[in-house]
């Protein structure tokens, strides 16, 4: 076979293979995606296109209206809903923030021997589950006198962000070099000064991170909330819109779509943008040094 | 040498403690102290009306297992996990090949395929609810235009259907979790095995089941774990889906639980059902730290 031949195989197999991977990319793209992009061409769809069995369900046999928006934002609680999600998550990042920082330096930093199973142990607790511990959960919130009350999830939520951000920060802490703080102590800082104006400038863009994942998952959490808060103005979005939204057996399937499509777009748009970073901080907690 | 004092805030072992202690006195006051309560009321007879505590040794369980519905939930509890892990690890593989590779366009597929994760389930399942309903349903709508079915499946409806739209709806949600952390796991593969195995004359599928399945099983052993023990404990989807039902055809324990601690008000039965998760769990967790360490070792 001539070189030339051989040239033109290879080129072939390498356009066939993206070829591939294109189809695949826009394959998984539409499974993934395909009932917000169905959610986002309902919300704005009228009634007598949206309730025909026989019209098309992915475009608009009726001209497109935006009532059922507006009626999202105007006549329902869901923008109490959204405030209070912004709130409870507000809190519980910066509950979060003054637990775990503290926490995973002094077990990424402080060489103790305990240091790494202390550190997979407080990972450990990000497994045991809600459902677990909600009823006497719901128990000791009835007892603090926080029932419908946000306070009841800015109390608990950090259970279940402290564990993981920990191990993230571990990561993020232990990629800076040990030096930083070394020289730092002989500028005549001591040990907790060169944390707070050494390190901890270098591991901002780790702590937006922490901040970003720990607020999508108080976002996401459904069933302490569920048990703890059963009055409509005290309910963040992931109840509220679900619970609220539908009286009786009449769903305002417009709205529903709508609330999930502005709820679910800005979460994700941010998490992507941290995507690599929660990558590495999770491989980096692993690592020894 | 310094003359400054070597204060507290230089000694590391002081340190040490002071910085970790909060969070360990916060995790133990709220998980901690909240199990044992969860062990404690399992043996009690504390409904939400009538709070006080009283010992009733296994009575709460005995009821429980005279429960068909205990058993029945159970039983979708492992059909629910085991079907979900599988198909989850599996498309989480091949996410995961998608997200490290190279193409244009990268940063929306991305945004995209994140989407059922972030997410809050319960709205991205009430969308499902939609597209699941008995006469609206955008996919049987599709089916019925390809001529594949004459009449509407009532998938929520039907025991059988309603068992696997939540198994496909919990799949939908996690797998970009799993393909999240595969990646993380495909990453750390050096590249230059897969070039020295590409040297060598191995073509695509070769490589990927001679050389980088085989590197990045204890990763992928990781996200089956988390893939199960979310889904194993989880009880959103059923939930918002189905309310259990039909007549509890998808009751898992947790939703059982639920139903029967919080909304039928007999929290030592519900603690009693909630507590049958822990056993499994924590096989869960030890073998995720098996595979950890193996991950460690390499």
């Amino acid at each position: 076979m001539t070189n030339e031949a051989l040239r033109r195989r290879y080129a072939r197999r390498h356009v066939a293979a993206r070829c591939g991977l294109y189809a695949a990319a826009v394959l998984s793209a539409l499974v993934c995606a395909l009932p917000f992009l169905w959610s986002l061409v309902s919300a704005f769809k009228q009634n007598r296109d949206l309730y025909d069995p026989e019209s098309n369900p992915f475009a608009f046999n009726e001209p497109a209206t935006p009532d059922h928006v507006t009626f999202l934002f105007a006549d329902t609680p869901f923008p109490t809903f959204v405030l209070n999600t912004l709130l409870v998550g507000g809190a519980v990042v910066l509950l979060t923030l003054a637990l775990a920082l503290p926490a995973a330096y002094s077990l990424a930093r402080l060489n103790r021997p305990w240091g790494t199973p202390m550190g997979i142990a407080i990972f450990l607790v990000y497994l045991v589950p809600p459902s677990l511990l909600f009823l006497s959960l719901t128990r000791v919130v009835v007892a603090l006198g926080l029932e419908d009350s946000l306070w009841s999830m800015i109390v608990v939520y950090p259970t279940i962000t402290v564990p993981v951000s920990v191990w993230l920060l571990i990561g993020f802490l232990k990629a800076v070099p040990t030096d930083i703080e070394e020289q730092a102590m002989v500028d005549g800082h001591s040990r907790l000064g060169a944390f707070v104006r050494a390190v901890l400038p270098l591991v901002f863009p780790g702590l937006v991170a922490v901040v970003v994942f720990s607020f999508t998952l108080t976002a996401s959490e459904f069933v302490y909330a569920l048990a703890f808060v059963s009055s409509s103005p005290e309910m963040v979005v992931s109840t509220g819109v679900p619970t609220q939204l539908i009286r009786g057996d009449v769903f305002f399937w417009q709205s529903l779509q709508a609330a999930t499509v502005v709820t679910a777009v800005p979460i994700a748009f941010l998490f992507n943008l941290f995507l690599d970073r929660f990558v590495t901080g999770f491989t980096m907690g692993a690592v020894k040094t | 040498m310094s003359a400054r004092r070597a204060g507290l805030a230089d000694r590391d072992g002081f340190l040490a403690w002071v910085m970790l202690l909060p969070s360990v006195i916060y995790i133990l006051a709220l998980v901690g102290v909240p199990f044992l309560l969860a062990v404690a009321f399992a043996f009690s007879d504390v409904t939400t009306g009538d709070p006080s505590y009283d010992f009733v040794g296994f009575g709460n369980f005995t009821a429980v297992f005279d429960d068909g519905v205990f058993w029945r939930s159970l039983w979708n509890t492992l059909l629910f996990t085991g079907c979900s892990m599988v198909l989850i690890v599996v498309f989480g593989k091949i996410l995961a090949n998608l997200l490290i590779a190279d193409f244009h366009g990268k940063w929306l597929v991305r945004f995209l395929i994140l989407l059922p994760w972030t997410t809050p389930v319960a709205l991205s399942t009430i969308s499902w609810l939609w597209f699941l309903d008995s006469i609206y349903s955008p996919v049987d709508w599709t089916l019925r235009h390809l001529g594949l079915i004459d009449q509407n499946v009532v998938w929520l409806g039907d025991p059988n259907t309603a068992m696997l739209s939540v198994i496909l709806v919990q799949t939908w949600r996690l797998t970009p979790l799993a393909a999240v952390i595969v990646m993380a796991g495909l990453v750390a593969i050096p590249r230059d095995i897969d070039e020295a195995a590409r040297i060598d004359g191995a073509g695509f599928w070769r490589r990927m089941f001679e050389v980088t399945i085989p590197l990045s099983l204890p990763v992928i052993a990781v996200a089956a774990l988390f893939g199960a023990i979310m889904t194993f404990t989880d009880m959103t989807v059923s939930y918002v889906l189905t309310r259990g039902g039909p007549t509890h055809a998808t009751d898992v324990l947790a939703s059982w639980a639920y139903f029967r601690g919080i909304e039928g008000g007999d929290v030592g039965q519900g603690a009693a059902i909630a507590l049958f998760l822990f056993p499994i769990l924590l096989a869960g967790v030890v073998a995720i730290l098996r595979a950890v360490r193996r991950l460690e070792a390499r």
